[in-house]
């Protein structure tokens, strides 16, 4: 029997630092990369449609997001978070990921409480909190402006 | 004109790869999950934009920082502040509807695709 503490010293022993360094060197090019797409989409959009910057921003954020299920669905998406790990994760697209990965996943269980109520798994937790956190932010500035 | 896309884009790869590089170091370092990480950004991205630091890395850093989840959680909170000069009630409701686009899309082409599309690898 080994205990947790001793078994994640073997597996740090037994991990070799080039790995680690790959996985660096693989989350920085491939997260720098989709940001660049991500920039030509707004470029684009910010080229040719005519609207506010607010709303190319949005639209930019939607297509990134389309992007990342739609890859996520013909199975690219997970090839490529296997070597990019947190630059495929960071990115708006690995948001889509989180949701359509589990969604996927669980079709077979049906589709209300299968693919519909496992689409949250992961994304649950970010809405909450981001939505929670954008109301505390809120009423701050609230008081503080009505109080000054 | 081509050295201004080049130095553009350069920014955007560059903070973008730096952003993807710190979550890497706390997978590697920490063994968190993707759902921590994800929330942990969103989180650092409503922190820097209701301190008012986020404008000016994203002037600098463009899609570097907006692409990023931390991107998600900035724009949340741009739209709460937003909402708190009008009233409490745009206080409570404004960042949500800020990111109104991006969740209707992720919910959406999540469900779509989902239903489309069936996981290979993992179902026996």
């Amino acid at each position: 029997m080994i205990d947790a503490k001793s078994y994640a010293e073997i597996v740090k022993e037994a991990t070799p630092k080039t790995q680690e360094a790959r996985t660096l060197f693989a989350a920085f090019g491939i997260g720098g990369v989709i940001c660049m797409i991500g920039q030509a989409v707004f470029d684009v959009y910010a080229q040719f449609l005519n609207a506010d910057e607010k709303t190319v921003s949005a639209l930019t954020g939607m297509t990134m997001i389309f992007f990342g299920a739609l890859l996520t669905g013909v199975g690219v998406y997970d090839k490529i978070g296997y070597y990019a790990g947190a630059g495929s994760i960071v990115p708006i697209t690995g948001f889509a990921n989180s949701i359509v990965s589990p969604a996927m996943e669980f079709h077979n269980e049906g589709i209300v409480f299968g693919l519909m109520a496992r689409m949250f798994g992961v994304a649950g937790p970010i809405i909450v909190s981001g939505v929670c956190s954008s109301v505390a932010v809120g009423i701050i500035y609230y008081i503080v402006g009505v109080a000054a | 004109m081509v050295w201004e896309i080049l130095s553009r884009y350069g920014r955007v790869f560059l903070c973008g790869g730096l952003v993807c590089l710190v979550g890497q170091i706390l997978i590697n370092k920490t063994k968190m999950t993707s759902a921590r990480i994800l929330v942990t950004f969103l989180l650092a991205g409503v922190v820097l934009q209701a301190v008012g630091l986020f404008d000016a890395i994203k002037e600098f850093a463009l899609a570097g920082v907006t692409i990023p989840i931390i991107g998600f959680g900035s724009t949340l909170a741009e739209g709460a502040i937003e909402g708190a000069k009008i009233g409490l009630f745009e206080a409570c409701t404004y960042g949500l509807r800020a990111v109104a686009g991006g969740l209707t899309a992720a919910i959406v082409f999540g469900f779509v695709i989902a239903l489309l599309f069936r996981s290979r690898s993992k179902t026996a």
